[in-house]
């Protein structure tokens, strides 16, 4: 289970100074292989990004990803294989359901369904993964702080 | 099995807006293998709803518990301490767990998580289809084993109707014309001079349009 510091997040994002803070599951057989590479050759990508490596994302369960938004992460990556290409035949098509009913719920709640995007990589391709990395952050920045980040949660308790 | 669906978690977090302490109880037995009211979908509808709430400005408390079963005491005895604990207890049972639970705790308000729909079974994963009615009086030994009382939507006992397209029922859908798969499978089992048997007006008296049904096995009481 993620495990992130409430104080951290709040200390490390002030409102002033806020920063999309976004976690990304990443399947080991494709994405993680491929942040790797793209590690090993030297690509940048922002720092917003932490990883999570795991077997499969059709391993990923529903309450991971809720967890992590209950704990008040600005986003969610989640980065499968190709489809097709799944080392276990079909765990990325079904996290790819998965991810749909998340950012049903999402929205509906009031979080946003454009804090949560899967996307399909293969282990070779890493500036694909840098690219799809940039993406989520600037998308998760135009959205602002999630409405359950602890520093906006402060910011509204100011308010009268 | 008895298949529900879940509501929706506006719904479901506008019937606890009143309450601050609540106890999500789950069923372990026909809303777990429906996918509606198990251990896995209690847990996400309470990150849900406490993540609605938390962004109104309004944390609520939930623990969750699991039961094997919300329609017998026995079972129930288990969430009794939680229970005491929390001012309202939603059931992810089906409408007898909801009646079950707020018999045995009647000072508590007790709220439907799940709509229940029908007794059914599962046709493929995650496809669940209505196969009965309940009525109390079964006519499948007549019709090859194939309810035209629940799956014929005229719920014609002397059918078919005469509507049907091919094997498809005229109400749509997509649904087959239970009358044609009644044929079917008396044909296959050598059993279509069934059908020149005209059955009689079905006695709705052992059905819910009676009133509320009890049964008393008498050689089981202890």
């Amino acid at each position: 289970m993620i495990q992130l510091d409430r104080e951290e997040i709040a200390t490390a994002a002030p409102a002033a100074r806020w920063e999309p803070r976004i976690i990304a599951f990443c399947c080991n057989y494709c994405a993680y292989a491929a942040a790797d590479l793209a590690g090993s050759k030297r690509m940048q990508y922002p720092a917003n990004v932490r990883i999570i490596h795991t077997p499969c994302t059709g391993k990923i369960e529903v309450e991971h990803i809720l967890d992590a938004f209950e704990r008040g992460i600005d986003g969610v990556l989640v980065a499968g294989c190709l489809e097709g290409g799944c080392h276990f035949l079909e765990g990325n098509l079904r996290a790819r359901q998965h991810t749909g009913r998340i950012r049903e719920i999402l929205d509906e709640i009031g979080v946003g369904a454009g804090r949560l995007k899967m996307v399909n990589l293969s282990a070779a391709m890493a500036p694909a993964f840098v690219e799809r990395v940039e993406e989520i952050v600037e998308e998760v920045r135009a959205l602002g702080p999630s409405p359950l980040n602890p520093s906006r949660q402060k910011e509204s308790a100011g308010k009268p | 099995m008895i298949v529900a669906s879940p509501k929706s978690v506006t719904e479901l977090k506008n019937l606890i807006a009143p309450h601050s302490k609540v106890l999500f109880v789950g069923c372990g037995t026909c809303v777990t293998v429906c996918l509606a009211g198990g251990e896995r979908e209690v847990g996400i509808a309470s990150y849900a709803v406490r993540m609605a709430r938390k962004i109104e400005g309004k944390p609520i408390e939930l623990t969750q518990i699991t039961i094997e079963r919300q329609c017998e005491n026995e079972f129930i005895k288990d969430m009794a301490e939680p229970a005491s604990k929390a001012e309202a207890i939603v059931s992810f049972g089906c409408g007898a767990g909801v009646q079950a639970l707020a018999e045995r705790f009647p000072g508590k308000p007790v709220y439907p998580a799940l709509n229940t729909q029908f007794l059914g079974i599962l046709e493929e994963q995650a496809v669940w289809t209505e196969k009965c009615l309940g009525c109390g009086d079964c006519v499948l030994a007549q019709f090859g084993g194939i309810c035209p009382v629940t799956r014929c939507a005229k719920r014609l006992l002397n059918g078919p109707c005469g509507g049907s397209t091919e094997t498809q029922c005229e109400v749509g859908d997509g649904r087959p014309c239970a009358w044609q798969l009644i044929y079917n499978r008396l044909k296959g089992i050598n059993q279509l001079d069934r059908l020149e048997a005209i059955v009689p007006p079905k006695d709705w008296s052992p059905s819910w349009h009676g009133s509320p049904r009890k049964i008393v096995r008498e050689e089981h009481r202890v």
